[in-house]
C-alpha cells in the first residue's frame, strides 16, 4: 500500500469515542470500527481561512463583545504555537475559540447554569497564526461550572479551540485547561483521553507571555498531524 | 520568538466540541452578533456555476433520536471537480470555497441544511464519483467523525468508486443521498447513523 502523505491520527494520544464515565458518548459513540480511506485530493485539502477572515476586535474578548465597559474575572493572555508533528509551525491557520465567563455561564440558551451572565462578555474569539505559527487571545478566566453528567459533576475551567491546518485531515477541536485545576480527576472529558497525553491539554503558566499590571500569561501549544518523510525512492 | 522554539510533543487530543459551540462557530445562525461567521450553511454565491442542490439530513443517535446540538462541515469540489486549496493543482484559484458549517439547533426538526452546488467529478481522483466530504462534532462525541455523501441519481459513477467499492455492500447505501424534486428545486436527503444497523460508514482518516 501507498504510503499516505499525512501522518496518521494517533489513536493512543486521541480519546475512544466510547467512554462510559462521560455519559453522553453511550448513545453517540459509533459502534462500528472506522473504515480505512485511500488519500486523495479530498483528503488532501481543506478550507483556507487567513488574515481576511478576521477583524480586529476578534481575538480581545474583554473588547469583542463590550456594552459599556470591561466584563468582569481574572484577565489572561493565551498564546502558544501551532505546530505539526514534525515541529515546524504552521503560520496563516485559523484557530478560533470559546468559553464560559469568568462566573462559568455560557452565553446559551441551554446552559441553565444559574450564575450571572456579564453584559461584556460572550466569550467568543478567532485569531489567524503569524508567520512563526503563533497565535494570541485576551480574555478573562473562565470559571468552572455544574453539569448532568452525574452527581455533583462540575467542569474544570477551559477554553474550546478549533483548528484547521492544512487539509480536513488535520482538523482539530479540542480543550485547552489551566495549571493545577483540582477537578481534573473528577472529570470525564479530559479524562477519556489516555493519561500519557492528557498533560497536553493543559496550559503552562507563563510570566513571559504575563503583561505587567494588565493579564496573566498562560502558553498553549497546539500539534497537529504532520507530513510523514518523503519515501525513499530506491533506484530501479 | 526565541522562547517558542519547542519539540513537537506528539499529537494534541481532541475534545468534544460541547453543547455550547454556537456563539464561536455558527454565530450568524444562531443569532449571535459579535462575531462574523466565516462559514453558514449557504455556499453559493454570486458567480458561482453549477447545479443549485440542498443537501440536507438529521444527525441520529443510538435511540434514534435526531440531535439538536450537532455540527456538520462540509468539504468539495466546484462543479468542476476543482477543490479551491494549493494541494490541488487544478484548483488553487478556483473561487468557490467549497466549505459550508451548520449547526443543527435551529431547525425544528433538527436538521442540518446546506445551500450549495452539485461537486464534480475531481479529474485528480479521476475514478471516485463526485461526493460531498463532511465532519461531524457533537456533545459526547469525544472525537469528531469523518464521512462522504455520494448522490443516488449517480449510479453509474458510484458502481465505479473505490471507496464504496471497498466497503460491504449492506453498508454502501449509508453514503448515498436520496434525491428529492421540490418545489425549491434539487434536495438530497442523507440521515447520519451514529449507532445501529443503519449505522453510517466513518473513515479513518
Amino acid at each position: 500500500m501507498m504510503q499516505k502523505t499525512q501522518t496518521a491520527r494517533d489513536w493512543t494520544s486521541h480519546p475512544s469515542y466510547r467512554h462510559a464515565p462521560y455519559k453522553s458518548t453511550a448513545l453517540r459513540a459509533p459502534s462500528k470500527p472506522l473504515t480505512p480511506l485511500p488519500e486523495g485530493l479530498s483528503e488532501l485539502t481543506g478550507p483556507v481561512y487567513g488574515h481576511d477572515a478576521v477583524m480586529g476586535l476578534d481575538s480581545d474578548m474583554t473588547k469583542n463583545a463590550a456594552m459599556n465597559g470591561a466584563p468582569l474575572g481574572e484577565r489572561i493572555v493565551v498564546s502558544g504555537v501551532v505546530m505539526g508533528e514534525d515541529g515546524k509551525p504552521l503560520p496563516n491557520t485559523l484557530v478560533e475559540v470559546w468559553q464560559a465567563n469568568a462566573a462559568g455561564r455560557y452565553v446559551h440558551t441551554a446552559d441553565q447554569h444559574d450564575a450571572p451572565l456579564d453584559p461584556n462578555f460572550l466569550g467568543g474569539g478567532r485569531c489567524v497564526t503569524d508567520a512563526n505559527g503563533v497565535y494570541r487571545f485576551t480574555s478573562v478566566k473562565p470559571g468552572a461550572y455544574p453539569w448532568g453528567n452525574h452527581h455533583n459533576a462540575w467542569r474544570p475551567a477551559h477554553v474550546h479551540f478549533s483548528l484547521f491546518g492544512p487539509s480536513i485531515a488535520t482538523r482539530l477541536i479540542t480543550q485547552m485547561y489551566f495549571p493545577g485545576d483540582p477537578l481534573f480527576e473528577f472529570d470525564p472529558i479530559l479524562g477519556g483521553v489516555p493519561e500519557s497525553s492528557r498533560d497536553r491539554l493543559v496550559s503552562e503558566f507563563s510570566l513571559d507571555l504575563t503583561e505587567p499590571g494588565i493579564a496573566l500569561g498562560y502558553r498553549f501549544d497546539i500539534v497537529l498531524r504532520g507530513r510523514n518523510q518523503t519515501p525513499f525512492e530506491s533506484a530501479p | 520568538m526565541s522562547d517558542f522554539q519547542n519539540p513537537a510533543r506528539g499529537q494534541t487530543p481532541s475534545q468534544t466540541i460541547g453543547p455550547f459551540f454556537a456563539y464561536g462557530l455558527t454565530p450568524a445562525q444562531y443569532g449571535y452578533g459579535h462575531l462574523t461567521a466565516i462559514a453558514t450553511g449557504s455556499l453559493i454565491g454570486e458567480g458561482v456555476e453549477g447545479q443549485r442542490i440542498t443537501l440536507a439530513g438529521r444527525v441520529l443517535d443510538g435511540a434514534g433520536e435526531a440531535i439538536s446540538d450537532a455540527m456538520v462541515e462540509i468539504w468539495q469540489a466546484d462543479s468542476q471537480g476543482r477543490y479551491s486549496h494549493p494541494a490541488d493543482p487544478g484548483g488553487r484559484n478556483a473561487p468557490f470555497v467549497g466549505f459550508g458549517r451548520v449547526g443543527t439547533g435551529t431547525d425544528p426538526g433538527a436538521r442540518f441544511l446546506f445551500e450549495t452546488i452539485q461537486p464534480g467529478a475531481v479529474p485528480g481522483d479521476a475514478d471516485q464519483a463526485p461526493h460531498i466530504n463532511v465532519i461531524l462534532f457533537a456533545r459526547g462525541l469525544l472525537n469528531h467523525l469523518y464521512t462522504r455523501v455520494y448522490f443516488a441519481d449517480q449510479a453509474a459513477a458510484n458502481a465505479q468508486d473505490p471507496v464504496l467499492a471497498a466497503l460491504p455492500e449492506d453498508r454502501r447505501g449509508t453514503l448515498i443521498a436520496e434525491r428529492v424534486e421540490t418545489p425549491a428545486g434539487v434536495e438530497y436527503r442523507w440521515d447520519i447513523h451514529l449507532q445501529g444497523d443503519k449505522e453510517t460508514v466513518f473513515f479513518d482518516l
